[in-house]
């Protein structure tokens, strides 16, 4: 028994420590937002004088009003989408059991592993003679692309788990294969793909590469290449560019905190699946 | 439903006696399965081979040519692929990436394992349960705005010297990402941090897989922590170790957000990695043959390296 609780306040002290390692970057550049602009404060150290203002300015600054709208129509363009089709196609890979699902599974897996710097050379001259550059079009497309082999290999391991008398029973009452999916699949999947959506959210949102490549205006970036391009405006004023990266990591910070059961639970079976 | 199968289809109507006609309507709709499941997947295909086949087909097809982005493009053959072997600024990228994997894989999977074998036995107390949430925060994040709050950290008036100076070591006190010697493993550091939390709450969920009894039945045989580690938690966590490392292998090869923002490659190029390179020569220097010939190498190292992971974790699990 001695032992046992010994391990377990060791186990604590280990916890809290990895809290602590976790949390103070933020602390840090928290602390540091409320520094007099364009002084470089030392370390942890509390202000005489917090300026709670900085942030007002940072929001003006960074015109965060555009971002998050940008932001938010980039969502909006990738994530329903990809859901769908990736719903459909999981589906009709794991459920429907067609000829050729297995080379159109092993396809879709081969993308798993793909750094988009892979293909970000040739991606741009294509965004390019397509007329979308500097659009949001130019992110919101190849994104939906780029997330079609997490996605269908996530939905066909749900649909691999459906049993096929559920399918059946709905055909025997004259339902096609679209009424099938929709009224019956679909309903089923909801967990699936609520998770899945979590994940495409989290990854659209902080997107950088894509965004810096093919989009030149911050205001029609996701956040994440808009933080890039504010790092270059304002580097050398800290407690300014302190400011900025909590505003842009706040609205993740605050929806991850609501949802934050589903998230771990996505982000846990995402890495392990993926 | 049913009402609406009443109201007669002559075709079914026609097909007189019962089993024919079962036989019938099963064959049509086997037959019209067969297109329609390439509907459902249709889509889905387009997008991918659009934006991710076909690109990836002419990053192949670039790298075998010069091509500055405008002018013409003479075929040059391997030329670019020697030039990422042999150019040392080129193949130093590739070498950095591969030192980073001792941060970003060796530092999480090693640590973590070490963490969460300390905190199984409180895995469910309250304390866990937050620690679950905020372990979690780095992964969620824009990996930018980490690079920024880690490049303050790190800076030469940062919390990182700051400490040292308070316990003593005033001596070691640098700019850690802008000294030649310490920018890389600082860089790896920034992606060990990332990558701890999400290593650690995999390792744990799969420790608690573990039937308690083995640990108990190794209790009473009069194993340590230390036995315990290595006959049991170890071998009983293959999966989630080898997810662990290809997670973060592929994070360290692909590395780009974190680096472009603290150091863009430098001081010198201690801390270019192929992700960032690849971006310089294209974007850049316009050098689209040399840039697509290293996003080859990169695509391949990358495949490489996670293929053998995963048939080594794959064989032991099942």
């Amino acid at each position: 028994m001695i032992i046992a609780r010994r391990e377990a306040w060791t186990g604590r002290l280990f916890l809290v420590l990895l809290m602590v390692v976790t949390v103070v970057p933020f602390v840090s550049l928290f602390v540091t937002a409320l520094h007099p602009s364009g002084t470089y404060p030392a370390g942890l150290e509390w202000p005489s004088q917090p300026r709670w203002s900085n942030f007002a300015t940072a929001f003006e600054a960074a015109h965060m009003g555009e971002l998050l709208t940008s932001s938010v129509l980039i969502v909006l363009g990738v994530v329903p989408v990809s859901l769908l089709i990736a719903t459909m196609a999981g589906f009709a890979v794991g459920h429907l059991r067609m000829a050729g699902r297995r080379l159109v599974f092993l396809l879709f897996v081969l993308g798993l592993t793909l750094p988009f710097e892979g293909i970000i050379t040739p991606l741009y001259y294509q965004i390019r003679d397509m007329g979308l550059l500097n659009t949001r079009w130019a992110i919101i497309l190849p994104l939906i692309g780029l997330f079609m082999p997490f996605g269908v290999f996530w939905m066909r391991a749900h649909f691999v788990s459906v049993p096929g008398e559920i399918s059946e029973a709905a055909e025997i009452d004259g339902a096609n294969t679209w009424q099938r999916f929709w009224r019956v699949h679909v309903p089923l999947a909801t967990p699936a793909i609520s998770s899945l959506a979590i994940l495409l959210f989290l990854w659209t949102w902080n997107q950088f590469l894509l965004a810096i490549v093919l989009v030149d205006d911050p205001a029609k970036r996701t956040m994440a290449g808009a933080l890039g391009a504010f790092q270059g405006q304002w580097g050398t004023d800290i407690p300014l560019l302190c400011a900025g990266s909590l505003l842009v990591l706040a609205p993740t910070l605050v929806i991850f905190l609501i949802f934050q059961r589903r998230f771990v639970a996505a982000l846990l079976q995402g890495s392990l699946k993926g | 439903m049913p009402v609406g199968r009443t109201t007669l289809d002559p075709a079914v109507e026609l097909a007189g006696s019962q089993p024919e006609r079962v036989r019938a309507t099963r064959r049509v709709r086997r037959r019209d399965q067969w297109w329609t499941a390439w509907l459902f997947v249709a889509p889905a295909v387009v997008a991918y081979a659009v934006f991710v086949l076909l690109p990836l087909a002419r990053t192949v097809q670039y790298s075998f040519y010069e091509w500055d982005g405008i002018g013409a493009s003479p075929w040059v053959g391997f030329d670019n692929y020697g030039r990422v072997f042999t150019d040392p600024e080129l193949s130093g990228t590739i070498l950095n990436a591969v030192k980073l994997i001792v941060f970003f894989s060796g530092i999480p999977v090693l640590l973590g394992l070490a963490i969460a074998s300390t905190i199984r036995r409180i895995a469910t107390s309250r304390l866990a349960v937050a620690a679950r949430v905020v372990l979690f925060v780095p992964q969620v994040i824009p990996l930018v705005a980490a690079g920024i709050a880690w490049s303050w950290l790190l800076s030469s008036t940062g919390l990182v010297n700051q400490l040292l100076s308070a316990i003593g070591l005033d001596g070691v006190t640098r700019a850690w990402l802008g000294d030649f010697a310490t920018a890389l493993p600082a860089v790896g550091v920034i992606g060990a941090w990332v990558l701890l939390g999400l290593c650690t709450l995999l390792l744990l969920a799969g420790m608690s897989k573990i039937d308690p009894a083995l640990y108990e039945a190794a209790r009473i045989d009069g194993a340590g922590p230390f036995r315990e580690f290595f006959s049991i938690t170890v071998p009983s966590l293959r999966q989630e170790i080898g997810v662990c490392v290809t997670v973060t292998v592929i994070a360290a090869l692909a590395s780009f957000d974190i680096i472009y923002i603290v150091t863009q490659g430098g001081p010198g190029n201690t801390t270019m990695v192929p992700g960032l390179e690849i971006y310089y020569q294209a974007f850049v220097q316009r050098q689209v043959g040399v840039a697509s010939a290293l996003a080859v190498v990169l695509v391949v190292l990358v495949l490489g390296c996670v293929l053998p992971i995963q048939r080594l974790t794959r064989e032991e699990s099942s």
